[in-house]
């Protein structure tokens, strides 16, 4: 995104600069500038900078919360735990069982990411192409599809686990019809398969929306000019919806990957601890940190930073990747 | 996307219009089709939402199991239990003044440093556009348990003000570059002639900019409102009074609580879900204005 504006503005800094010079000189401008930023950087540095040093810094030591900082009734009690450089790193990559405790786990959720943002992407590309038509009915069609969006995530959650549950709705249609009808909480696969249909029907509507707004941005002209060239509807489509929407399409599958990747709510909310092997990183690092006893802070934090690394990685790859192509990242 | 960024969110209809009206001429089996997917689609949207409040008013704890017989016995007693029996009128207050103050707080500020990278070029500019970016990528993990022991230290845990703080850490970058494209799609020149006439880069921004991008600006409050409304791992962690808890740690607490009665948790659920749909539908009608404007511009 930043390499967007920076093109995107590039062009524009030449006619930007000598305006700025007429005013007034240009550290009383900049001097504006920090102070309206100011407020961002203090809550920014204090609420994530500094708990993302200190995080990192725990990552090193033995932190759990036997052994940290704590406070019962009068007693305080110091911290003990120590440094003990890149062994949870070591341990969480190439330890013993590291494949169940890390690995499986970064398998599906590379495989839970690409399938989810790619089901987001295709159903809301094609809801919004059908929403851009001039069709009777279609501000209620939109009202209703952003309903999954409008109710709260951990709401319509536990609806559908009302629908999953054993003897719930969906099974017992699904017997009616002859079918199978499986343990969508408690079996693996379909405990990943649920995950993923609701994770699917909760992120359409932001997709839909955003690429509805992108194709009412395309200029119509360009359509009528290839219909005059004797285009057919898919060649429209290829040669000027596409194109059209390749700067908010990129910046949308950008967020929603990065969004997906750390999706916390659906899943937690609909296992809980109860499936270990349908826990996402994100979900498993909670786990770890939060939902078993003792706690253990230092591997909670390094799979967090773990994570991290791997969406800065690929964060940059993404970029890269648009600026060869000649594209922008925008928002 | 040049050709459309000079362009304000008013003249991005006429095209459309043009086009689909065109498109409309189309022939009308393409129509019915169109109208059965997103009939189907809107089901599907509809249902699970639907199926909630359906079971909300069975009266009995097993009812979900079999929802032919709620129909001769719908009732609204879970309803009644729910507002008259727990705490949910002490959750609501904490939820509305968390996201409220999330929406205010975070869009205010979101603002002022929209304006500020959209319309100056200073130092450390494409640093902070990066910092703003990484931040979205930041696990939970990773900040638990460091932001807990700092908002321990400034005596903020459990407060309503540590929770809006670590909201609007998640939603203000979010908003800030939102709203950033949004004024880039307002012309430099009012800018100038509000500094012609006298007012100050502040006064410039607070009496000419807001008023102009009132559609972003909903689209920042909406996201910050939602993102607030429904976060569950920080106010799981930060909030210990259940006097104080967010609707969101309320329900959960009443799913362990009443484990085996999910008829008030379904009403609970309803309750829960009205107000904040009523907010969406109040500024959906900017939504696509202000995403659009949001998204498209460089």
């Amino acid at each position: 995104m930043t390499v967007a504006i920076d093109r995107a503005t590039g062009k524009r800094r030449g006619d930007r600069a000598p305006r700025g010079g007429r005013f007034r000189h240009s550290y009383q401008k900049y001097w504006y500038a920090y102070a309206m930023i100011a407020p961002v950087v203090v809550v920014l540095g204090v609420l994530v900078l500094y708990p993302l040093v200190y995080g990192l810094y725990l990552t090193l030591t033995d932190a759990n919360s036997l052994n940290t900082a704590r406070t019962i009734g009068v007693n305080h009690i110091d911290a003990t735990y120590k440094f003990i450089g890149l062994d949870n790193y070591k341990d969480i990559l190439f330890g013993p069982t590291s494949y169940d405790r890390f690995w499986s786990h970064f398998i599906w959720t590379i495989a839970w990411t690409a399938l989810c943002v790619a089901l987001h992407y295709t159903i809301g590309l094609g809801l919004a192409l059908l929403l851009n038509q001039k069709l009777r009915g279609r501000t209620f069609y939109r009202l209703i599809l952003v309903l999954p969006w409008a109710v709260p995530t951990f709401v319509t959650v536990f609806g559908w686990r009302f629908m999953l549950a054993d003897g719930g709705i969906i099974n017992t249609a699904l017997d009616a019809l002859h079918l199978p009808s499986p343990a969508w909480l408690e079996d693996t696969f379909w405990q990943r398969f649920a995950a993923i249909m609701v994770n699917t029907w909760c992120g359409v509507p932001f997709m839909m929306v955003s690429l509805l707004g992108g194709l009412q941005s395309i200029d119509g002209s360009l359509y009528e000019a290839a219909e005059m060239d004797g285009a057919t509807a898919w060649q429209r489509f290829r040669y000027v919806t596409l194109p059209g929407l390749r700067s908010v399409s990129s910046t949308v599958v950008l967020l929603g990957i990065i969004w997906t990747f750390n999706q916390f709510a659906v899943i937690f909310l609909l296992f809980g601890n109860t499936a270990p092997d349908a826990q996402i990183l994100v979900t498993w690092a909670y786990y770890l940190g939060f939902g078993q006893q003792p706690r253990d802070f230092a591997q909670s934090a390094a799979y967090g930073i773990l994570l991290l690394a791997i969406l800065i990685v690929f964060t940059s790859f993404y970029r890269r990747w648009l600026n060869r192509n000649d594209q922008q990242l925008a928002i | 996307m040049s050709t459309t960024t000079v362009e304000t969110p008013a003249t991005v209809e006429p095209p459309a219009t043009v086009r689909t009206r065109r498109r409309g001429e189309n022939s009308r089996a393409g129509s019915l089709v169109s109208h059965g997917i997103l009939l189907g689609a809107s089901v599907v949207a509809l249902f699970p939402v639907a199926w909630l409040v359906f079971l909300s008013l069975g009266p009995d704890k097993d009812d979900y199991l079999h929802p032919g017989g709620i129909w001769s016995k719908m009732t609204v007693d879970n309803y009644a239990f729910v507002l008259q029996h727990t705490n949910f009128f002490d959750w609501l207050k904490s939820s509305l003044i968390v996201s409220l103050g999330t929406t205010v707080l975070g869009v205010f500020v979101a603002a002022t440093t929209g304006y500020a990278v959209s319309r100056m070029r200073f130092p450390g500019y494409r640093k902070f556009m990066w910092v703003l970016l990484v931040t979205q990528m930041f696990p939970v993990a990773v900040l638990m348990v460091p932001m807990y022991q700092i908002l321990a230290d400034l005596q903020l845990i459990d407060s309503y003000l540590g929770l809006i703080l670590v909201y609007c850490s998640t939603a203000v970058p979010y908003c800030a570059w939102l709203l950033k494209g949004y004024f880039d799609t307002i012309p430099f020149e009012i800018d100038e002639a509000g500094r012609v006439d006298g007012l100050s880069p502040f006064g410039t921004f607070a009496r000419l900019i807001l008023p102009l991008a009132k559609p972003g600006l909903a689209v920042a409050a909406f996201y910050s409102f939602i993102t607030a409304f429904g976060e569950v791992a920080f106010a799981t962690t930060f909030m210990l009074d259940d006097q104080k808890y967010t609707l969101a740690v309320g329900l959960q607490s009443f799913v362990s609580e009443h484990d085996a009665q999910r008829n008030l948790m379904a009403a609970t659920a309803v309750l829960i879900a009205i107000p904040v749909s009523a907010f969406f539908y109040l500024v959906q009608k900017n939504l696509v204005t202000g995403l659009t404007a949001g998204g498209t511009k460089g």
